[in-house]
Formats: C-alpha cells, sequence, structure tokens
C-alpha cells in the first residue's frame, strides 16, 4: 500500500483579522484558523490516489494547540492519520526552519513515505518555499504546481502548467509534489463527518524533544530570515463617482480613461465618442 | 578571484523573454543596489546557444556574466540548475542572489537557498539597501493586503525572488561592456530525476487569471447565469480573464478556477472591472494588488464601490452591455 503524507497549515481566516491598531500588526494569535485552500487541495489530490490506488494517508501540520481544528477537518475528509507539532520554541519559524522541522517529522514517524503532498502556497505568507524546501530537506525529486497525478507503479506522472508551457513529467517515489488549485476541488464535508471526527480523538501531538530537537538544533536549523516590520498596504484610490444612467456613465468614463486603457490592453481607443445624434 | 569586491547577481530566466522581461528589470535594480554596497552586478546564463541572451543582459548594464553554453543544458532542469549553482556559490561567494518570480524561479529558488543554508523572501515587490548594507526585501501577504520587510541578517548571499513588472529596465544600450566569462560545464552532474516527457506553449489566455492585466469580475449583482457570460465578451475585447465570487461560483455561474478571494486566487491586474460585487472581505482580500479598480453597483455604498477609482452606479447589466458596445465601436485594431 502507498504510504502518502500531506502536509498542511492553518491559516488565519480574513473575515476576522484583528488588527492592532497601534503597530498596525496583526494579532495572528486572536484571529480563527481553516485549512489553507491549497492545502485542502492537496489533501484532496491524496484522497484521490487513495481511492484509485489504495494507499494510507498521514496528515502533519505544525502550529498552536487550535491547529488540531485542521486535523480534524482532514479526518472528516477521509485521512487516516494524523500529527501536530506543536512546540513553542518552534514558533515563528520561517521557511527554512519549518521545513526542516516537517523533514525531522516525516523521517521519525513516516518512514518509507512513497509521496508527500503540500499545497502550492498559503493563503497567509504566500511563499510557495516549504514544498521545495522540505523536497531538499529530503532530497527528493519534486515538482511544484501539480494539477494532475497519475501513477504507475512506482513511476509518477504529473501534469503542470508553468510559465505559459504545459508540461507532463515523471519521476520515481518517493517524491513530492505541490498542488495548485486549477484542479482537485476538495469534496464537502457535511457537519456530521466533521462531528464524528471531532469524537474519536486520534491526533497525535509531538514537541520539538519528541522530534529530537534540542535547543541547539533550533539554533543551527533555526530561521535565516527575520521579519522587521509587517504593515497595512496604504492605497490610495480616487475614488471618483459617476452616476446616470448606463450609456452616458460608460461614456464618462471611457472619454476620461480612453489613454489608460488603451496603455494597458495595447490598443487604440478613439477618445470621445463620434458626433452622433443622442 | 581577482579581488574581493562584492557581486550582486541576477539569474538569467530568459524562457519567457518576450513576454516577461523580468531578468532584465533585475539587472536595472542590482545596479542600483550595487551602488549602495559598492558591488558589481553579475548575471548568469546557462543553456544552449545563449550569445543572445549574454548581449542582451550586457546591454542591459550587467558588468559581469557568467555563461554556461552547453546541449546539456537546452531545458531548464531544476535538479542541474541547482548543482551548477551551488559550485559557482560556494566558488565565488555573492552577497545577493536575485530571481524573478517566475514559476521557474518560485520553484528553483527555494531549493537553492536551502542547499546553500541560506534565507529567501518570496515574490517581492520591493528593495531596498540598509545604512548598514542589508538587503531590505519586501514581500506581500495576505492577498497583497499586507506588505513584509523581511532581512536576512546572518547568512549569506541575501535572496529573494521578485515579481515581474515591480521594476524598469534600463534601455538597450549596445555601447556597454561587460566581462563575459565562458565558463565549462562542470563535471559530474547529477542526473536529473524529474524527467521532462512533453511540452508545449500554451494557447493565449489558457491559464489562469493570476497574471491577466485586465480582469472582469462578476457577482450575484449580474442577475442570472446569461447576464453573466457576457462578461467573457468583454473579457476578450480587452484582452483579459473573467473572476467570479464565491455565490457565482457555487450558482454554476462561473468555474471554481475563476474564483477570486481568500479560497481562490490572489489577482494583480492593471485594471479590474468590478460588476455587481457588494464586495465581502472573503472576496476583497483577493485584490490587495488590483492597481486600478472600477466598480459598478446600483448601491453606492457597497464595499467595493468605496475602495473604487471609479465607482458608476448603475445597474451592472446595463453598464456591461454599453461598455461593449462602445468599446467596440472605439478600439481599432
Amino acid at each position: 500500500m502507498l504510504k502518502l503524507v500531506v502536509c498542511i497549515k492553518q491559516v488565519p481566516m480574513v473575515t476576522e483579522l484583528p488588527w492592532d491598531e497601534k503597530t498596525g500588526t496583526l494579532r495572528r494569535d486572536l484571529a480563527p484558523g481553516m485549512m489553507n485552500p491549497a492545502c485542502k487541495h492537496a489533501l484532496e489530490a491524496a484522497l484521490q490516489i487513495k481511492e484509485k490506488y489504495s494507499a494510507h494517508i498521514s496528515v502533519i501540520t505544525m502550529g498552536p494547540p487550535a491547529a488540531k481544528e485542521v486535523l480534524y477537518e482532514a479526518l472528516a475528509m477521509g485521512a487516516d492519520g494524523t500529527l501536530l507539532i506543536c512546540d513553542k520554541i518552534l514558533a515563528g519559524s520561517d521557511t527554512y526552519m519549518t521545513s526542516w522541522i516537517l523533514a525531522q517529522a516525516i523521517r521519525k514517524h513516516c518512514a518509507n513515505v512513497d509521496l508527500i503532498l503540500c499545497g502550492a502556497f498559503t493563503a497567509d505568507s504566500e511563499t510557495a518555499q516549504v514544498g521545495p524546501q522540505l523536497a531538499e530537506s529530503l532530497n527528493l525529486p519534486a515538482v511544484a504546481y501539480v494539477e494532475k497525478i497519475e501513477m504507475n507503479g512506482r513511476i509518477l506522472r504529473v501534469r503542470r502548467i508553468v510559465d505559459n508551457f504545459r508540461e507532463t513529467l515523471e519521476m520515481e517515489c518517493p517524491a513530492l509534489v505541490t498542488v495548485s488549485m486549477e484542479n482537485y476541488l476538495p469534496r464537502y464535508v457535511g457537519l456530521g463527518g466533521l462531528q464524528s471526527a471531532f469524537g474519536e480523538n486520534q491526533i497525535k501531538v509531538l514537541d520539538a524533544a519528541a522530534l529530537g530537537i534540542a535547543a541547539a538544533d533550533v539554533k543551527k536549523q533555526g530561521s535565516r530570515t527575520k521579519v522587521r516590520r509587517v504593515f497595512l498596504r496604504k492605497t490610495q484610490k480616487e475614488n471618483e463617482y459617476f452616476t446616470g444612467v448606463a450609456v452616458n456613465v460608460v461614456n464618462e468614463f471611457l472619454n476620461k480613461y480612453e489613454r489608460k486603457i488603451s496603455t494597458v490592453i495595447g490598443k487604440s481607443i478613439e477618445g470621445k465618442e463620434r458626433t452622433r445624434g443622442k | 578571484m581577482e579581488n574581493k569586491k562584492k557581486s550582486i547577481w541576477v539569474f538569467g530566466d530568459y524562457r519567457n523573454y518576450y513576454q516577461n522581461r523580468v531578468t532584465l528589470q533585475l539587472i536595472s535594480k542590482a545596479m542600483d543596489l550595487a551602488k549602495a554596497i559598492d558591488a558589481e552586478v553579475c548575471a548568469l546564463v546557462f543553456g544552449h546557444e545563449i550569445d543572445e541572451w549574454i548581449m542582451e543582459y550586457t546591454a542591459h548594464g550587467a558588468d559581469r556574466i557568467l555563461a554556461i553554453d552547453d546541449p546539456a543544458l537546452k531545458s531548464y532542469s531544476t535538479e542541474q540548475y541547482l548543482a551548477i549553482m551551488e559550485a559557482l556559490v560556494k566558488e565565488r561567494d555573492p552577497e545577493i542572489i536575485l530571481i524573478g518570480a517566475t514559476d521557474f524561479g518560485r520553484e528553483f529558488a527555494p531549493r537553492l537557498a536551502k542547499r546553500l543554508q541560506t534565507g529567501l523572501s518570496a515574490d517581492c515587490v520591493g528593495l531596498e539597501i540598509t545604512p548598514e548594507g542589508l538587503l531590505v526585501q519586501i514581500a506581500p501577504s495576505f492577498g497583497g493586503n499586507m506588505l513584509a520587510e523581511i532581512v536576512t541578517e546572518y547568512h549569506r548571499p541575501q535572496m529573494a525572488t521578485v515579481r515581474p513588472g515591480t521594476f524598469k529596465e534600463i534601455p538597450h544600450d549596445n555601447s556597454r561592456k561587460a566581462q563575459v566569462e565562458r565558463l565549462p560545464l562542470m563535471k559530474g552532474l547529477p542526473v536529473p530525476r524529474v524527467r521532462l516527457i512533453e511540452y508545449e506553449r500554451c494557447a493565449e489566455k489558457e491559464h489562469s487569471i493570476e497574471n491577466a492585466q485586465v480582469i472582469v469580475c462578476g457577482g450575484r449583482g449580474m442577475g442570472n447565469k446569461n447576464n453573466f457570460a457576457k462578461l467573457h465578451e468583454l473579457a476578450k475585447i480587452l484582452g483579459g480573464g473573467v473572476g467570479a465570487t464565491r455565490p457565482v461560483v457555487y450558482a454554476g455561474w462561473a468555474d471554481h478556477d475563476a474564483l477570486v478571494g481568500q479560497a481562490g486566487k490572489h489577482i494583480k491586474p492593471k485594471i479590474l472591472f468590478s460588476f455587481g460585487i457588494s464586495g465581502a472581505i472573503q472576496h476583497t482580500a483577493g485584490l490587495g494588488e488590483a492597481d486600478f479598480i472600477v466598480a459598478i453597483n446600483k448601491n453606492p455604498q457597497a464595499t467595493m464601490m468605496k475602495m473604487a477609482d471609479v465607482a458608476m452606479v448603475a445597474d451592472a447589466g446595463d453598464v456591461l452591455n454599453s461598455l461593449i458596445k462602445e468599446l467596440k465601436k472605439r478600439i481599432r485594431e
């Protein structure tokens, strides 16, 4: 049976982002979480592989205790095992450190994995770096932005569109893919399914020590980047209102902005409407 | 190494040169940064029959070019480029490496940073040098609604991928000179484990809206599926793509591919038309980087109208029809 690992992340729901007004920073700790959408697509891809070829799916996340929620959701969707990596000394990891920690967890608890699936990027930091860096940590072949996965024995055939090329690639297991949101629309899980998943308390929680990570390792493998400041992007909008009958509003708009539009679309637009009886 | 002058490296990503001139933009920005830290700008070109790119990067401002021209490099391979870069970096110790945030760059750079045991920031929209000579990397997060200032304090090289279109290239100048070093392909490169079976260039606009210059988004205010479908006509005239809100996708008026917002695409068009969209945060979370927003809604109080550059208070369907009609009249091909 194939052994699949899906790495997921809980991200804050933007609907509820609590801001620290004074510093203009996000109180991430106060925001309710949800499973990152691309991670959910990766889990769906794993579930479809499981249905077709039979597989065992382990889902791993790293985060605060509340991140258990996304693991329960993963169980409700059809995952077989879960692992939460939770330790204060690991908080605030950048992608360099995160990928190293995930690699440790996979080496220790999911040895002999055949395929690792990650979301292509997260909705919060959007780096798209953890997947490729995890592959590098484990020295695995990897393909990013995958839309379609097929397996033929140990050979993985994947399809993707990158930089305007449609590509078909092959690699041998063990391997890693990051899954895009083009395909693999996540299945819907009803409330009942979620409740029964919450009922079965089968989430494994491990701290740094349990992963064999000592303080000295954290120093050595620790974050390479530092976030100096996070701030809201200032947008100065004209916010100009046009009111009236549609056709007049449209002409008023085109008369004023024809240059702007023609520059962007690369075609010339006549500035004034042709004189015509109105 | 002749002297220990600092070097800023720019990775030459030429695969989609005619659509994407990010390498030239990065050379130009690297020239600015180089003044602040007294460095040279070095462009890297790997591939087969690459003289065109060596000349181009020279004419656009590189001081030095490191070129490896070999038939074995005729298609992009992350694994081979990783091995080459690792060897070159170890030998020459660059201060900064800039890589275009193309799909390739964003797959390649993370592995390279990991292998070099250094930091990397993603898809930067700004770069600065601090008085101490550190590279400040300004990267978007939360759909571009927020920006983060990132530094790599203690590890070298400092690495960033940079959003195409962020910086302006300098004009082509044939009289510029660069020191071109043609290097042999290293021996013992690993055989790539990922094999390219087939590839083809996509037909235009086939792919997602994430990189479209013009996007026409529609919401429930379009009324019904038929009205919504007309958005495609406008998008076609403008050479853009169609986006949708979640209720519209759920109603089956648009594919999931078109979903814009927190659970869907983050878009960064130069012009966004927003038809009949109220502006729930699940949707606007994906709009942080839209340059110029034109919103059409009967309700002037809608959030979407308040965050627009131009707000048209009118029926979305009527405006759509008029706009299609007028543009057809006015556009000269």
